[in-house]
């Protein structure tokens, strides 16, 4: 886009030098001077020029703020693994010699660290290829398995595309799904979901920590809602676990899905929390050697185990630690723009969330061209799965952000590795390319002249 | 050698050790995290727990001579505020 914009901008530079220099050569014969359109054409350059970033080249790499799509590994994960990806590389299940013994170990070891950072039992966890795994085996193995008698489930319009989209299949397998409306701060009213769940609901799967806008569900209440109504509760936490205190007992969660790769672990690895008591059962997906407690066959992959174990025994001991920081670099980075750049809005509820994760709308500003300007930065509008669509966030959409709005948004995720230095970076760079964007266009101009944009009638030609 | 004089030797050599980390984002971690520690733990008066701290730190100390060459065996490009420095400022 930078490129055409470049290109258009050269054309109607030449065109206009072109034009001053037929004027000159047709005025040449009477006494006006030429260097006055020198003057103009010099003015006129500069003022194009001014918007024009073709030159803004930076040396270097990016810098990361986007802790939501995934987070580097931490070097102390690596470390824990580098002896399974080297020497150690015995098959977990093989029962018959120390290569399986030694892997089996390591393998259950990381299970118990996962578990103790949810308050679990390590017989309870199940290790899956990622949270998009063991969101699918949860919602569909529930709704499956008891799905000769209860033939309903309920989730929010806020969900991860994995659970809407095992929610989708479930709907043509013949059962009912129903999608609870957020209210406007993208929390969920427990009232209405209250209402929901009839006698036929069987799973209710509600995310602790929006992946978009950041906002934490009252997993808590919901959780005490569906005990009392004995309907299981599957939440998606792979946004929450290791940045939260989660706790599956104090907050009655029945089903829960962990990510390695958003807690400084490995890709290709998550968990799924499975409660034994009040035991829940669920249709695996996968058939296969019945590994896994016949949940979800397939080997184990040991060093990813030991690295999410790893990862989460590091989240358990720094939880306080990161959150004080990450706390501290997203304020800043909210001051430091909101001081500077009016209307600027914050997408979700400002109290009931998770710091790390700030969507911020820029008013009259396309967010693909404020991301396309900051190139040096490595930020997203919304998912990284639907970052290739130029479509508008469905999680804004059901917070009922104005079309506007949705299209103008950035989100920008912190972490346990971002620093200060990168974090000011970001703020200014971004006041100064939406200063820029906002200055080229015409509907910042009528915002500035009082004209309410919402009002006018725009005429399709 | 007084456990204070040892702690400020681990303290040193931590903090040499975690300036050679490659990445940027690692390094000031590392950095940070480890002042940030011994800070909390100055007024730590239990001996037992004075030498859970130590060999924590020396087993951390060790991980990050592994990390440092690691490190330096895949090395990516320096990030933009790196080379900022040595550029125009107005950028």
């Amino acid at each position: 886009m930078q490129k055409i914009f470049g290109r258009l901008q050269s054309r109607v530079l030449r065109s206009s030098t072109n034009g001053a220099a037929f004027i000159i050569r047709q005025e040449s014969s009477s006494a006006t001077p030429a260097p006055k359109f020198a003057a103009t054409s010099k003015e006129f350059r500069a003022r194009q020029v001014r918007f024009n970033i073709k030159n803004d080249h930076m040396q270097g790499r990016p810098l990361y703020l986007d802790a939501q799509a995934t987070t580097p590994m931490d070097p102390r994960v690596l470390d824990a693994m580098m002896p399974f990806l080297t020497n150690l590389f015995g098959n977990p299940h093989s029962r018959t010699h120390a290569y399986g013994w030694e892997t089996e170990q390591a393998v259950e070891k990381g299970r118990e660290q996962i578990a103790q950072l949810i308050g679990a039992d390590p017989k309870e966890i199940i290790f899956t290829s990622g949270a998009t795994e063991s969101n699918n085996i949860a919602v569909k193995g529930v709704a499956r398995f008891y799905g000769t008698k209860k033939k309903h489930v309920i989730t929010t319009q806020t969900e991860h595309k994995c659970v809407l989209d095992s929610c989708r299949a479930l709907e043509n397998e013949g059962y009912k799904v129903t999608y609870l409306p957020v209210q406007e701060n993208g929390i969920v009213d427990l009232k209405q979901l209250e209402a929901t769940i009839t006698p036929e609901t069987s799973l209710v799967s509600i995310m602790t920590v929006n992946n978009e806008i950041g906002v934490k569900q009252p997993v808590k209440e919901i959780g005490e809602l569906c005990r009392a109504r004995k309907v299981f509760f599957h939440t998606d936490a792979a946004q929450a676990v290791g940045k939260i205190p989660v706790d599956v007992n104090a907050m009655n969660i029945d089903l829960m899905s962990i990510s390695g790769h958003k807690i400084y672990g490995p890709k290709g690895v998550g968990a799924l929390y499975v409660r034994r008591r009040p035991r829940v059962r669920l249709e695996p997906i996968q058939s296969g050697g019945g590994q896994e407690r016949g949940l979800r066959s397939g080997t184990v992959p040991a060093p990813l185990a030991v690295g999410i174990g790893a990862a989460a025994e590091l989240a358990r001991q720094e939880m306080d630690y990161d959150k004080k920081w990450v706390d501290f670099l997203s304020n800043r980075l909210l001051k430091r723009i909101t001081s500077a750049l009016p209307h600027v809005i914050r997408n979700g509820d400002p109290e009931q969330t998770y710091s790390g994760c700030l969507n911020l709308s820029f008013a009259y500003v396309e967010g693909e061209s404020l991301l396309m300007a900051l190139k040096d930065v490595a930020l997203s509008s919304g998912s990284a799965c639907t970052s290739a669509s130029l479509e508008p966030s469905y999680v804004l959409r059901a917070i009922g952000t104005d079309e506007d709005l949705a299209h103008s948004s950035i989100r920008f995720g912190i972490g346990r590795f971002t620093t200060v230095e990168e974090v000011d970076y970001t703020a200014d760079k971004c006041i100064k390319h939406v200063e820029r964007l906002r200055e080229m266009s015409p509907l910042w101009e009528m915002v500035q002249e009082g004209i309410d944009i919402k009002t006018i009638q725009w005429s399709q030609h | 050698m007084s456990t204070r004089r040892q702690a400020i030797t681990l303290y040193r050599n931590l903090l040499r050790e975690a300036e050679k980390l490659p990445s940027y984002n690692f390094r000031m971690y590392a950095a940070r995290k480890i002042r940030d520690t011994f800070r909390a733990n100055r007024t730590i008066n239990d001996f037992e727990e004075i030498d859970r701290q130590v060999a924590n730190a020396k087993q951390n100390l060790d991980l990050i001579r592994r990390q440092v060459i690691i490190g330096h065996l895949y090395t990516a490009d320096k990030l933009v505020i790196e080379h900022k420095k040595t550029l125009r400022p107005d950028c």
